[in-house]
């Protein structure tokens, strides 16, 4: 029985990072239909920067984090405007090859510039694991999930309170309408862009405080797939449980079964979910389907 | 044909303009009106005549959609609005209230107010030019929490006007307010549109096919067939004209109402141009 409980508490520690992760992607999806299959790359490129930050410059770990933060921002803005902009208009697919490329191209850079060695953070959190009755949950994940839920409800009230959230859904909703309001909807894509390649960079910097940095840690962005499919791509409330979701089948699957099969249960968990799920519902938990007003 | 020219300075004035679709397709043809400080102006016409194209001219929509203007210029309190985006455009004060209402279906009808509001800073007079949308549609004070998309006809019609009252324009361009309405609500609804027009100052260019409605609340009247603009004048002069009568009203001989077959055989039989 405590077995099953340690389970489902990493399942919703891990789960909750994915949800942040997840919601980077859900936000450039709904404001632009693009679907960034570099997402795991942000990741990976916003855990070098903390690592570049702290271990190359020596800065404190606050500072070196808002750092990364202004650099994701960057990050995702530079590839809206030099980049995605000149794609408007073009075929789905087109789009979608080029965020491909574009992750293949930002794992390049990531082996140029930082090598492709294992590196980790200087210990960001105390060592001690938090233990609550007789379930322990390691300080790094616990740390990491509590910033990833901090993040996830500060994109959350944005979304829903910020004059700029609003325009960023009534964008998702009618891009025309938007431009007709004087929104500047250009501006809206990159800004989508920034956030969205925000919570990528905190979620690569909490797995890569969780599990150490190489220029594949961004092959944990396939498991958003999952996340962000389940909960319906254009849904942020989605993409949150969609988060849990996984957490929780991956850890209770792997645990259960990997001593069973031999290993290998908690990378396909997801997926078999995911298929079931699709089947009936095609639209994910939570996506959209359009509203009929009868 | 008479060229218009209204008494006090005209807030727009488009000249010439020519616009052409990818390229090739050649939608208004040397289109010109301006629209008077104050006036509620009408533009009417039929089906595919380039009214809405219009417009999207001056309202900056046509790159969005692969248009451009080729010719002509259109200038808005004497300055040319020739490369401005759309957002733009908007807080130069022309706001436009797209065909088919546009409202955002997944946002609550307070947040599509949020979104008519967008360009202003100041927040009390958001605040007071709430008030007043409230005393024009007072329905939609009680809807302010529900998802737009599951208003009715008339209310996302309510709203989308409430809209553009919040963004407080200089020229409000309606297009097709009474698509898809019931006649009661029709009326109703141009009845608000001559109140705006005379309470806030407000001056309107109004895009319909529904004629009738539109004269009896516009001063002047611009009718358009094939890209151009092939009758002008006030309004007691159009409705005097008896090709408008004709064609727009279907009134025959004496104000009688003639049947739609009648109406459809003049029509084909004669037109202004072409």
């Amino acid at each position: 029985m405590d077995i099953l409980g340690q389970l489902l508490v990493s399942g919703i520690a891990v789960g909750g990072v994915y949800a942040l992760i997840a919601l980077g992607f859900v936000i450039i999806y709904k404001a632009t239909s693009i679907i960034n299959f570099a997402t795991g790359e942000f990741m990976m490129i916003g855990a070098y920067l903390l690592y570049t930050f702290m271990v190359m410059t020596g800065l404190p770990a606050i500072p070196a984090f808002l750092l990364v933060m202004a650099g994701a921002a960057l990050l995702g803005m530079l590839v809206e405007r030099a980049i995605l902009r000149h794609m408007l208009g073009q075929p789905t697919i087109s789009i979608v090859m080029v965020t491909i490329g574009l992750s293949s191209i930002l794992m390049g850079l990531a082996e140029l510039i930082w090598s492709t060695g294992f590196k980790n953070f200087p210990p960001l959190f105390p060592r001690a694991p938090i233990i609550v009755g007789d379930i322990i949950i390691r300080s790094n994940l616990f740390w990491g999930f509590v910033i990833a839920m901090a993040a996830v409800i500060v994109f959350a009230l944005i979304f829903k309170y910020a004059k700029v959230g609003v325009a960023m859904r009534a964008t998702a909703d009618d891009q025309m309408a938007a431009f007709s309001m004087g929104i500047n909807v250009r501006n809206i894509f990159t800004l989508a862009w920034s956030l969205g390649a925000i919570a990528a960079a905190l979620g690569g910097v909490i797995i890569g405080n969780i599990g150490g940095i190489q220029p594949t840690l961004g092959h944990i962005g396939l498991t958003i797939f999952p996340v962000v499919i389940l909960g319906g791509l254009d849904s942020i409330g989605g993409a949150v449980i969609g988060g849990f979701i996984v957490g929780i089948v991956e850890n209770v699957a792997g645990g259960y079964l990997d001593p069973i099969v031999g290993g290998g249960v908690k990378a396909i968990a997801p997926f078999v979910v995911l298929v079931l799920i699709l089947l009936f519902r095609p639209y994910g938990l939570f996506g959209k389907e359009d509203i009929e007003r009868l | 044909m008479e060229q218009a020219t209204p008494s006090p300075e005209p807030i727009l004035r488009v000249n010439n303009i020519e616009v052409v679709y990818n390229h090739v397709v050649l939608v208004l043809k040397g289109l010109s009106l301006s629209v008077p400080q104050g006036a509620i102006v009408a533009l009417l016409g039929s089906n595919g005549a380039g009214k809405t194209t219009t417009l999207k001219a001056i309202s900056g929509f046509l790159p969005l959609e692969d248009g451009e203007i080729t010719d002509g210029s259109i200038e808005f309190l004497g300055q040319d609005l020739a490369g401005l985006q759309p957002h733009q455009i908007v807080r130069r004060g022309i706001f436009q209230v797209m065909e088919g209402r546009r409202i955002f279906e997944e946002l609550t009808v307070e947040e599509n107010l949020t979104c008519g509001a967008y360009t202003r800073r100041d927040r009390a007079g958001v605040k007071d030019d709430l008030e007043k949308c409230f005393t024009y549609f007072p329905v939609l004070k009680d809807r302010l929490k529900r998802l737009a998309g599951y208003l009715s006809g008339g209310e996302q019609q309510m709203l989308a006007i409430s809209r553009a009252l919040l963004a407080r324009p200089r020229l409000m361009m309606l297009d097709e307010p009474s698509l898809g309405l019931a006649p009661m609500l029709v009326q109703e609804i141009f009845g608000i549109i001559g109140e705006i027009n005379r309470n806030e100052g407000t001056t309107i260019l109004l895009v319909e096919q529904n004629a009738q409605v539109a004269l009896e609340v516009s001063s002047y009247g611009y009718i358009m067939e094939n890209g151009r603009v092939v009758l002008d004048g006030p309004v007691d002069r159009l409705l005097g004209d008896q090709d408008v009568q004709e064609f727009y009203l279907g009134l025959g001989q004496g104000g009688r109402r003639k049947s739609y077959r009648e109406v459809k055989h003049y029509k084909r039989r004669k037109r202004w141009l072409s």
